[in-house]
């Protein structure tokens, strides 16, 4: 907390300085972040950099994110230059990264409604099909020590651990388990592949960011997240609620010549519903536990049955 | 319904309330405040819905969970995960939309196609 007071007084520059091996850091200012890291944004010599630092008291780290973004940027995935890695470094105190600052914009109602994105919102949807694309050309192996848990498993896990019975939720947990995709590549996954978490310029696609929940398991999870109801925020197209399973699927196959399997990409999609209701049941128990009291937390709690509702939409489509 | 109490109704005090923060209170804030005071007023929307919607929503769920032949959601839950559902989930699904739109239409009624 004593190297926090200083920073304010020059310090945490003059350290961050030493790291980039810039003459002089200017204008370090603090963004509101996650749970987990503090985001702050900076000058260095002339450039605007943002650092990533893991919070005092979390035990976290910043895990591979640093060699993940790396080799995304390797495999032509636009995303922010990676300046420093800091994972292993103590100079900072804490586990930090540098990256180069990227312009864009990240609010998904921004990027659907407003005038600066008119261009942008015709090709977002190629885009992300191609950044998609380049991320699963990296193989399983490329970084390693990546998680590779079986998501159904997984959230299986934390829904029994919540221990709020959703009897939708179960005939999704039943129907997904007896549908699993076949023959699914391992690839590099990048996690959390949405509108919200990418930058978009007047061009389209700036940056893919938040790359934390990278994993080794089926590509079609990415696609299939970015097409799940919550991530289109209330627009009417399936991808990022602006563009079409072809635009996606068409640039996906243009870079990978793999041409995405609707009934695959539509199984991840309901199990990204599932997991986005376990989410918000999870926020809705952080704040009822008093893990984190706050409101926000709690109204999360009535979302949970937005995606029972769509899974009953999905699931009597799918046992026809 | 409000006996013994006086006006303002329940409902009423919820609309006071948000009219105040509507008003008032949004007036004098911005960026990450404003989104949470945004996010209390829709919290007292789904209250006052509640309140108004909420009885016969209960009794359509119980009555759901009796013509499938269980107490609870718990228990219902347990049976599907067991598998006894599991040549009948049309039916299944069918009988639970009703209940789940009830949620809907309390918590988020812009979000029923």
């Amino acid at each position: 907390m004593a190297k926090l007071g200083m920073a304010s007084g020059g310090e945490l520059e003059h350290d961050i300085a030493r790291v980039m091996n810039a003459s002089e850091v200017t204008n370090l200012r603090r963004l509101s972040g996650g749970a987990s890291r503090e985001t702050w944004m900076l000058s260095a010599d002339g450039n605007d950099y943002v650092m990533q630092r893991v919070r005092a008291g979390r035990p976290d780290g910043l895990g591979l994110e640093p060699q993940v973004l790396a080799a995304a940027h390797r495999a032509g995935v636009p995303v922010p230059e990676l300046v420093v890695d800091g994972s292993e470094s103590t100079e900072l105190e804490r586990p930090f990264m540098i990256v180069r600052a990227v312009q864009g914009e990240s609010i998904a109602r921004k990027i659907q409604r407003d005038e600066e994105f008119t261009e942008a919102r015709g090709v977002l949807a190629s885009q992300l099909g191609a950044a998609a694309a380049r991320t699963h050309q990296i193989s399983a192996d490329e970084v390693s020590g990546l998680n590779q848990s079986d998501q159904l498993t997984m959230y299986r896990n934390v829904m029994d651990e919540l221990g709020e019975p959703h009897p939708v939720f179960e005939i999704a947990f039943r129907w997904l388990d007896a549908h699993r995709p076949a023959h699914a590549r391992q690839t590099l996954v990048h996690g959390d592949f949405r509108l919200g978490n990418v930058l978009v310029g007047s061009q389209g696609l700036a940056a893919v960011l938040d790359w934390e929940l990278a994993h080794v398991g089926d590509p079609m999870e990415d696609l299939g997240w970015l097409c799940v109801r919550a991530w289109r925020f209330g627009g009417a197209h399936p991808v990022a609620g602006i563009g079409s399973y072809e635009q996606l699927f068409d640039a996906y196959e243009s870079v990978s010549g793999v041409r995405p399997d609707f009934d695959a990409v539509r199984w991840w999609e309901v199990l990204g519903t599932l997991k986005w209701g376990i989410i918000c049941i999870n926020q809705a128990t952080t704040h009822l536990r008093g893990i984190s009291r706050s409101h926000e937390l709690a109204a999360i709690g009535r979302r949970v049955c937005e995606n029972e509702y769509d899974l009953i939409e999905y699931l009597t489509e799918m046992v026809k | 319904m409000t006996a013994p109490h006086d006006r303002p109704t329940a409902s009423e005090l919820l609309q006071a309330v948000k009219e105040w923060m509507e008003q008032d209170l949004m007036a004098g804030v911005d960026g990450r405040l404003a989104f949470h005071v945004r996010v209390a007023m829709n919290m007292l929307d789904i209250v006052d819905r509640e309140i108004t919607l909420g009885a016969p929503m209960e009794v359509r769920h119980e009555e759901v969970l009796r013509g499938l032949g269980v107490a609870s959601d718990a228990e219902l839950s347990h049976k599907i995960r067991m598998g006894e559902w599991d040549t009948d989930f049309p039916q299944l699904l069918e009988a639970l939309r009703p209940v789940v739109e009830d949620k809907v239409r309390v918590a988020n009624p812009k979000y029923l196609r």
